[in-house]
């Protein structure tokens, strides 16, 4: 009888238990700030809108359109994830890549040029997007390695030079009436990603594409890099202490450089597997930095930072981002999601804090519990 | 030339003042990374208060309550950042971010809202104030005044007044630099943290409100503030957190700035026939340079960042 509570205790206790705990509290009271926030615009439907939120695609009657949409949504999750990746990255070395969103817009801009301009076939378009996106990122980190300028300043005026460039190239393979580029399923079929069959699993959705296995595959790869392998314990050193990684012989610099630059390749290759497997076109007259690489950051934190836990958040935000679309336009607007995720992302700073709180909490208890255990004896 | 001039002189009157916000909090010892966020949600306030001021109120009262709506609003949001960052130690870099995406957000819901309600077929994100904006400008021959200019270089004086001749600024800038010796005089850190957050919460939502007025009558709020909070954070850098040479800096970004807008107009910028979005991209491009140069030899003060905890020696 004494063992139990004592085994749930140490549950408690359990650093990745706290964080899921923590994260599940962000979401549920991420959730309840964008109810009231719903129910303050208009009573009426509010509970009909977070109930669309949260079904997403099962708003469909049909199990084939269900499963078509779920399909859709997972693609979506899976750029997101790439995105979150490259923020949880930078950030177990003591960076914060809020420059994922411009690396992801210079992804979207190499290969899709490449696949358009020059017809290459999509392993060449991916890696151009991954090298060009890694060599954005490594400015990031030069400057901050070598000039100390704060990488999240330059990051931000990195993402605007990015998307006006982009912008500026992808012009120029776009369509004569339209502001969008070419579709690639008409102008290079050997661009888009092969599907393997996985296409037949989402009722014929062919966006679909290896996309989504590969990036769960990254998401191991990098919590094995990070956690089981030399350089990534060197990594995570760095971004403990700088100077105490300098005086144990690692070449600070080096790694901070390539801390970004593996960043923005994981951002550029979040940006290929969306682009590439066809499923939207770039709108070259574009004045803000698509959203992907800020809800990455969303995902990344609400996921623990931790890469198996992006793999849920991820599909978790781009859930409610997708969901966003089914609310009755009549009385409220799709970015309500957009609000619910932001207070996500600020709900996730206090975690820690609630981690503390807890363990103090847990403390005080088996004080109060020791406390009444001797007195127990000594009567 | 004119129009440059005034241009140039409106862009830096925002970043001045949302840079001094910045300038404020970081002397205090918390990175307001949400600036950009701020000044969405200060812009929103002034908007909106523009919007429903009958059209026949005075001048004077109009530029009065529309700032002070800014100005509020913009306090009230940076609370967020305050409480975070200064009651429950969260990380600041974090909660900033949190802020510059939940400004538009929150923004874009609201104005969605009200749109729709006004009638149902309206879903855009924009709100018009073309009759109550006109308070602010006053035209002396072909140049445009706008009030916003003087409140600028009266907030720039009074931040150097603030900053290095009073007990208060003293105090503000101990807290940043080293808070356990403030904390051992007697100087409540909590307290002056606060103070900084809030003001920067003001400059930042003011900044706003001078951001959507400069040039235009409508605004549409998905589109933010086009990285201006961040820019100003270039221009506190490269002003190295001193007010004056913050406004000279400013000047220099806010010039860059009104180049975009104003290029068409000068012969020899035409003949060299680049792309619009060359001159789109130059205010970023030259303050990533800036920095190259300005950072290395940073003069920020020394504790921002990081959380106070009073047991630390």
């Amino acid at each position: 009888m004494r063992k139990e509570p004592k085994k749930k205790e140490s549950l408690l206790r359990n650093s990745g238990f706290q964080t899921i705990i923590g994260s599940l509290l962000c979401i549920i009271i991420g959730l309840l700030i964008g109810y009231i926030v719903l129910l303050i615009i208009n009573p009426g439907g509010a509970g009909k809108a977070i109930i669309a939120i949260l079904k997403n695609f099962l708003y469909y009657p049909s199990a084939t359109a269900a499963t078509k949409y779920f399909g859709t949504t997972l693609v979506k999750a899976s750029a997101l994830l790439m995105c979150s990746l490259s923020v949880l990255f930078a950030w177990k070395v003591g960076l914060f890549n809020i420059g994922a969103a411009g690396q992801y817009v210079i992804g979207v801009g190499a290969c899709l040029y490449c696949g358009l301009k020059f017809g290459l076939p999509w392993y060449v378009c991916l890696a151009a997007a991954i090298i060009i996106a890694a060599i954005v990122g490594g400015i990031s980190g030069a400057l901050k390695a070598y000039f100390n300028v704060n990488e999240v300043i330059s990051c931000i005026m990195l993402n605007w030079i990015g998307l006006y460039s982009v912008n500026m190239l992808l012009a120029k393979v776009k369509e004569q009436s339209t502001p969008y580029t070419k579709p690639l399923a008409s102008t290079n079929k050997s661009a888009l990603l092969p599907n393997m069959g996985l296409d037949t699993l989402f009722a014929n959705n062919e966006f679909v594409t290896i996309g989504v296995i590969l990036s769960i595959i990254m998401a191991i790869v990098v919590w094995v890099v990070l956690e089981k392998t030399k350089f990534g314990y060197e990594l995570k050193a760095t971004g403990m202490n700088k100077n105490a990684a300098k005086y144990c012989g690692m070449r600070e610099k080096r790694n901070i450089i390539l801390t970004m630059m593996i960043a923005g390749g994981l951002a550029g290759f979040g940006a290929g597997i969306f682009y590439l497997s066809g499923i939207e076109q770039w709108m070259v007259q574009q004045t803000s930095v698509p959203a992907m690489g800020f809800n990455g950051i969303a995902a990344a934190f609400l996921g623990g930072s931790n890469p198996i836990g992006a793999v849920f958040s991820s599909y978790f935000i781009q859930h409610i981002t997708s969901g966003g679309t089914y609310v009755d336009k009549t009385m409220y607007c799709t970015q309500i999601s957009d609000l619910i995720s932001a207070f996500i992302i600020y709900l996730c700073g206090f975690v820690l804090f609630f981690k503390m709180w807890l363990n103090r909490y847990l403390d005080k208890r088996d004080e109060k519990l020791a406390a009444k255990g001797q007195k127990g004896g000594e009567a | 030339m004119l129009l440059l001039i005034q241009y140039t002189l409106i862009f830096a009157s925002v970043l001045v003042l949302v840079a001094l916000g910045g300038c404020f909090s970081e002397h205090s010892g918390v990175i307001n990374i949400g600036l950009e966020g701020i000044m969405v949600i200060g812009a929103l306030g002034g908007a909106l208060m523009m919007k429903y001021l009958p059209g026949g109120t005075a001048a004077p009262i109009v530029i009065l309550l529309v700032i002070l709506a800014s100005v509020l609003i913009g306090m009230i949001f940076s609370l967020l950042l305050g409480v975070a960052a200064i009651k429950f130690n969260a990380d600041q870099t974090l909660i900033g971010t949190a802020l510059n995406l939940l400004g538009p957000a929150i923004a874009v819901v609201l104005v969605r809202a009200i749109n729709t309600a006004e009638s149902v077929d309206n879903v855009s994100s924009t709100v018009a104030y073309g009759h109550a904006k006109k308070a602010f400008i006053v035209n002396i021959g072909k140049f445009e005044f706008n009030w916003f200019m003087l409140i600028a270089l009266l907030v720039l004086a009074a931040s150097y007044i603030i900053l290095y001749k009073t007990k208060f600024g003293l105090r503000l800038c101990a807290c940043g630099e080293h808070p356990q010796a403030a904390d051992s005089v007697g100087i409540n850190v909590y307290k002056m943290r606060y103070a900084g957050v809030i003001i920067s919460g003001a400059l930042g939502g003011l900044g706003g409100l001078v951001y959507i007025t400069a040039g235009v009558s409508e605004w549409k709020f998905e589109n933010g503030v086009a990285g201006f909070g961040f820019l100003a954070l270039a221009v506190m850098i490269f002003g190295q957190w001193r007010p004056v040479n913050i406004g000279l800096a400013a000047l220099l970004f806010g010039l860059f700035r009104a180049l975009s807008n104003v290029y068409t107009g000068f012969d020899a910028l035409v003949a060299l026939k680049l792309p619009s979005t060359v001159y789109n991209m130059l205010p970023y491009i030259i303050s990533l340079v800036v920095l190259v140069f300005v950072s290395k030899k940073s003069r920020a003060p020394k504790a921002e960042g990081i959380p106070y905890d009073k047991g630390q020696r």
